[in-house]
């Protein structure tokens, strides 16, 4: 069964694009309009963060969205819901991405079900690790055609990334440096010889860099390394901003791809 | 059937290491070494050393003959209370920071919810010249305002946590992104027997050394090494797995743990997480946890900062289920009484968490020839204008 991300990578080789977004916020029901927008403005996969309360992973400008997000009733239950149909609007992939314990709650099973019901091609499940994915998840995974996309650090042993490489059948999250997302933000905080070093292992799954993109010339400078960069807090905290999503949506991605 | 931790890191059905992947060179590195660390000779001579010399340890066991007379039974009281800082947390920081010297790191971090678990870290770090910094929900780091000035004397850096309740779990969130931000220089001290493996195992053994303690100390009074019951207040656990240690696999000693139950457990402000949690996954492990049917996590509430924390340790959940030991609650209320009665028929003021194993005494069927073994894990200083406060003193 073709999954879309593959099919994305296999179509695109650079400068891919890739926008989270924490559903549910700035209000309950802009999920679609979000989604559209990004599509509209030539955004290449689009990652929908499932809000948790306790976030540690994540920094201060997403723990924020998904505080708001929580306030506002999103829940597993209410995000599929809105994604009912999605897959008649858009055709890009897309990813979940959230904490463990909410999905535990939905029922492993039940949450893959849905999500290969509305059309989702993979997961992101930070505090998911690669030991317990293999013990009780990767089966149940397989059978719905989710791709668990796993995170390597500058800190990620030779071994274990050729140990992540094996189990990963979409991509490879690169975490541009080790820390919670939204953190760094600058070219010059960017561990280059880290990048140098993952693109010489030559691994088997292509990779996109995230935490830290926010603007062009951070996604530019991570794009020469990887075929692709994840942009999270940056935009999320461009949503909160005064204006309509559509205005908002276009202003950021513009500036984000062409600089202006 | 097993009590202790198998090799992936489980009891039973809890524990394990849900961890990012940007903590897991930490985690795998303390997997790794822990137990090659505190086995060796070295280790262990420093730590008995340490918790003889500088902590006041063995620790009182003491024949509380008018709780005795009042509740018709044996009571003695495992005195952590007289311990250096005043609770049974600084055997655990000892262990910690030669672990961390061990490992060379330089950098210490922490959580804190009533601060006795900052201040035995700010304690072991002022002893060891290392650098801390101890997080601590803002609402805490009010409440509690004393143990943030002796944590500031000691040397160590208070951050106030301003994220979700600004309490002890919001505390902990910020500590576990002060790790993930500083891979490479910083061992993060966790308070209590929760946490990713090899924590609670780890933080398990350190504390054991209370339950060592009261078999030779009961065989020396009593000539017996079992008790007829332990009882433990709970709040991530550690005394209690302490106190419960040497005697899990001695089915015949009863062990209680005590759970707060703040305003009642059929109110909303409450930190009794076995009685009213589900199995789910909080601060890397999995255990008991205090949340909603959408897996979001409750804030919980209890008089003493200490158990105000909404999961519990992955050993207590396993003792749970397995019913080896039986888990209770004890109100704000009962709780207040109980540290009175503790004051006023033995001269000695208890911590409000403590105050919860004692509560418990009014909820068993005691009889004249058991004997009773409560751990005091600490003392009630801290707590003075709390008690002040209600009993207007
Ligand atoms: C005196 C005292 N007892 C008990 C606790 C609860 O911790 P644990 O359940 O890990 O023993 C605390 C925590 O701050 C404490 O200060």
């Amino acid at each position: 069964m073709k999954n879309r991300i593959n099919q994305l990578f296999h179509d695109k080789k650079e400068n891919i694009l890739s926008v989270y977004f924490t559903a549910g916020y700035p209000q309950l029901d802009d999920t679609v309009t979000i989604i559209e927008q990004l599509v509209a403005n030539g955004v290449d996969l689009i990652e929908i963060g499932m809000p948790f309360s306790d976030p540690v992973a994540d920094g201060p400008v997403i723990q924020q969205s998904s505080l708001v997000a929580l306030k506002n009733g999103m829940c597993i239950a209410r995000l599929f819901e809105q994604l009912k149909g999605i897959r008649e609007k858009v055709n890009i992939p897309l990813i979940l991405m959230g904490y463990l314990n909410p999905v535990l709650q939905y029922g492993v099973e039940a949450f893959c079900q849905k999500c290969a019901e509305v059309g989702i091609d993979g997961l992101i499940l930070p505090d998911l690790p690669l030991e317990e994915y293999h013990d009780s998840y990767r089966e149940i995974f397989a059978r719905h055609n989710l791709h668990n996309i796993l995170l390597i650090t500058p800190q990620t042993s030779e071994k274990r990334l050729h140990e992540i490489d094996e189990a990963s059948h979409g991509f490879i999250y690169m975490v541009s440096s080790s820390s919670t997302t939204g953190v760094k933000s600058s070219v010059a905080d960017f561990h280059l010889d880290y990048f140098e070093r993952i693109n010489q292992l030559k691994l088997q799954n292509p990779r996109l860099i995230g935490f830290g993109i926010s603007n062009k010339e951070t996604f530019d400078n991570a794009c020469q390394y990887a075929q692709g960069a994840i942009i999270g807090s940056a935009f999320v905290k461009a949503l909160g901003d005064n204006g309509s999503l559509d205005e908002k949506i276009s202003k950021f991605v513009n500036q984000l791809v062409k600089g202006v | 059937m097993s009590y202790q931790v198998n090799r992936k890191g489980y009891y039973g059905e809890f524990g394990g290491a849900f961890i990012p992947e940007m903590m897991h060179p930490n985690i795998e590195e303390l997997q790794e070494k822990y137990m090659e660390v505190i086995n060796s000779y070295n280790f262990r001579q420093d730590f008995i050393a340490l918790l003889k010399h500088y902590v006041g340890r063995p620790s009182p066991l003491y024949y509380a003959r008018r709780m005795s007379e009042k509740y018709q039974s044996h009571i003695f009281l495992k005195r952590e209370d007289l311990n250096h800082t005043g609770s049974h947390k600084i055997n655990n920081t000892i262990g910690q920071i030669l672990l961390a010297k061990a490992l060379g790191k330089t950098r210490i971090i922490a959580e804190t919810g009533a601060g006795q678990h900052g201040v035995a870290t700010a304690t072991v770090c002022a002893l060891m010249d290392m650098k801390c910094i101890v997080y601590m929900g803002a609402l805490d780091v009010q409440r509690q305002a004393p143990n943030v000035k002796k944590m500031r004397m000691l040397g160590a850096e208070v951050i106030a946590a301003e994220s979700g309740n600004k309490t002890l779990k919001d505390a902990t969130n910020e500590a576990m992104r002060d790790w993930i931000n500083n891979p490479e220089d910083t061992h993060y001290i966790i308070g209590s027997v929760v946490g990713p493996h090899p924590y609670p195992d780890m933080v398990a053994r350190f504390q054991s050394v209370i339950s060592e303690e009261i078999k030779w100390q009961l065989d020396e009074q009593l000539g017996r090494e079992l008790p007829t019951r332990v009882i433990a207040c709970v709040g991530g656990g550690s005394n209690a797995a302490g106190a419960f240690y040497h005697f899990l696999d001695s089915e015949a000693v009863e062990l209680i743990g005590v759970e707060a139950a703040g305003k009642g457990i059929e109110t909303k402000e409450t930190a009794a997480t076995l009685t009213l949690g589900k199995p789910g996954v909080l601060h890397s492990s999995r255990s008991f946890v205090m949340q909603t049917n959408d897996g979001q996590i409750i804030e919980p509430y209890s008089i003493s900062a200490g158990l105000d924390y909404p999961g519990i340790g992955p050993m207590h959940a396993n003792l749970h289920a397995t019913k080896r030991a039986k888990y209770l609650w004890a109100t704000d209320d009962e709780v207040l009484e109980a540290a009175l009665e503790l004051t006023q028929l033995e001269g000695i003021i208890p911590a409000l968490e403590s105050a919860h194993a004692l509560a418990a005494l009014k909820k068993l069927s005691l009889k004249p020839e058991d004997v009773n073994v409560i751990s005091l894990s600490g003392r009630g200083d801290k707590d003075m204008e709390t008690y002040l406060n209600h009993f207007g003193y």
